[in-house]
């Protein structure tokens, strides 16, 4: 990470080599074949984040490809990092998909191992796992600087050049062995890697120390994993129904106080319509902003993390807050002062 | 060894609608062991049959009869009357004793009573869980003797992934099943040998699976 060339020069390469604390965020694409939604959804994420992950059939629910939404952002002028798991395609099927994910000018990629399919909606499917996330990273690492396929044969042309990344679950046991996998990732390729949701800091905290003290840090660019929560159920339901998920009682507790002083569910039941409307409105607008605040607190908390080097917004369904979060925390293309004078 | 169990009466009894005379074929070794196909379930399942049939006002021959190992010719022919005498057999083996029965005596149906399930251990009283899935190309060297490929949801090498929560996988509904990499990771802590594990592994080969087509050893050194 020292010298000045690029494995790839993408903008988000280049914006973590340049040492921003880089904000990239998260488009989930429909499930249905309607373009609008893809339009609509990049309309708010445009020029305020570095890079846009595109999941690849998220809790294995079918939606539209990754790589077809990443050529459509490309066309919006949005940078896509396009989510690949293991799931559903072997080393054939992964290795041409992203041969034309190149040729389609897409650069970021993330390689993951994938939802398992019975949380899906498809839970009767054969699943592939042909490999892992990790051999997944050796393979397209290989295929870039090696410029072979996996089985070995050379590839004759224009080999596929990505910016490899790879995600890590700091919340997830054995908690002492999480550092080590993270690094096992850079070792196999990964340059960047995006964390599960941080909604408990201290532990991240803790798990930051552990990768610095092993020195992964400068391996790769860890990306701190954050989100907006929506409402009082949202939080909740995190915090008890997703595995894998940490959520601390205080965040529950701010959310459920940003109501404060406004009627209560049972008194708007008294009210005239309009006036309930109103109150409802009211409410509503308190609890999200108090979720984007929560996040705008969580970034300030993990950038004083030594070894992180960004944040990765995952506002999924909720896209038009991250322009809010990034003005707020001042990071990223459009609000970074560092970036104002570049 | 091969974990099976038997497939629900009503199916058994669609399958035997159109046979008048039927046997009941169980087998000695593995179902026998885990309780789905040996003599006495082959008897209990004759029963039911018997019973449902009559009730129905069907008119059927049930015979019962079990071999030590249908998967063998062998053993297969000390039944060779009774299958003789039946118009279809419905097998208690698991899927290879079909099988063995289907090349044996080919002018006869056999059909499945059971559904073969997977290779595993008994962990306890009434209790059989999956152990191994025949990759033909063991790992159990690196990962200390637990199989990631039988026992983890996503077969992975380098786990465990993020859904291991207090050493339960997420897959499972009930919550209760081990992640077998928590076990691994654990294993090779007390064994002292954590080291393998930071290794990242490369995609392991099918060939040798399922996935490299039906499978077949020759033995040179065995063959007469």
């Amino acid at each position: 990470m020292s010298d000045n060339t690029y494995l790839v020069g993408s903008n988000l390469e280049k914006a973590l080599k340049a040492g921003y604390f880089v904000a990239t965020g998260e488009l989930g694409p429909p499930q249905s074949a309607d373009r609008s939604v893809i339009e609509h959804k990049a309309g708010f994420l445009r020029g305020i984040v570095e890079a846009v992950n595109i999941t690849d059939n998220q809790t294995a629910v079918v939606r539209m490809s990754s790589i077809s939404v990443g050529s459509m952002l490309l066309q919006l002028g949005l940078e896509p990092t396009i989510q690949m798991t293991a799931r559903d395609r072997n080393r054939i099927a992964i290795q041409s998909d992203l041969l034309g994910a190149y040729a389609l000018g897409i650069r970021n990629l993330l390689c993951l191992t994938g939802d398992h399919q019975t949380f899906g909606n498809h839970p009767m499917s054969k699943n592939v796992h042909d490999m892992d996330s990790i051999s997944m990273l050796q393979m397209v690492r290989d295929m870039r600087d090696g410029k072979k396929f996996q089985c070995g044969d050379p590839i004759k042309g224009q080999e596929p050049r990505f910016f490899l990344g790879a995600a890590a679950n700091p919340f997830a046991d054995p908690f002492e062995f999480r550092p080590y996998r993270l690094g096992k990732k850079a070792k196999a390729g990964a340059s960047f890697i995006q964390t599960q949701i941080v909604f408990n800091v201290p532990k991240f905290a803790d798990f930051m120390q552990r990768v610095v003290d092993l020195g992964f840090h400068e391996e790769c660019y860890v990306l701190a994993g954050v989100a907006p929560i929506r409402s009082v159920g949202a939080a909740k339901y995190m915090a008890t129904k997703v595995p894998g998920m940490e959520v601390d009682p205080e965040y529950i507790d701010r959310m459920t106080k940003a109501t404060k002083g406004l009627p209560s569910p049972k008194e708007i039941e008294t009210m005239d319509p309009k006036e309930a409307a109103q109150v409802k409105k009211a409410r509503k607008e308190a609890t999200e902003n108090e979720g984007i605040q929560i996040c705008v607190d969580v970034i300030s908390e993990c950038r004083k993390m030594p070894g992180v080097a960004g944040v990765h917004i995952m506002a999924i369904e909720w896209e038009e807050a991250v322009d809010e979060i990034v003005k707020q925390a001042k990071i990223g293309p459009k609000y970074d002062p560092a970036r104002q004078n570049a | 060894m091969i974990v099976a169990e038997q497939k629900p009466l009503d199916e058994i009894k669609g399958m035997i609608a159109d046979a008048e005379k039927v046997l009941i074929l169980g087998c000695g070794t593995c179902v026998t062991v885990c309780f789905a196909g040996g003599e006495k379930e082959v008897s209990i399942l004759a029963s039911q049959l018997r019973m449902a049939t009559q009730m129905a006002g069907q008119d059927k021959e049930i015979r019962e009869f079990t071999v030590q190992r249908q998967c063998e010719y062998e053993y297969n022919e000390l039944a060779v009357e009774h299958v003789r005498d039946a118009d279809l057999v419905v097998s208690l083996a698991c899927g290879i004793g079909v099988q063995t029965m289907t090349e044996q005596f080919p002018e006869k149906r056999t059909v499945p009573g059971l559904n073969t399930t997977f290779l595993g251990q008994p962990t306890e009283q009434g209790v059989w869980v999956e152990r191994c899935q025949a990759c033909g190309d063991c790992v159990l060297e690196l990962t200390n003797g637990l199989c990631p490929v039988a026992r983890c949801a996503k077969s992975l090498l380098n786990g465990p992934c993020g859904g291991s929560q207090r050493g339960i996988c997420e897959v499972y509904a009930e919550r209760e099943t081990p992640c077998v990499w928590h076990e691994i990771y654990e294993r090779a802590k007390t064994l002292g040998r954590l080291d393998k594990l930071l290794e990242p592994q490369p995609a392991k080969s099918w060939k040798t699976s399922r996935d490299g087509g039906q499978r077949k050893i020759v033995r040179e050194d065995l063959r007469l």
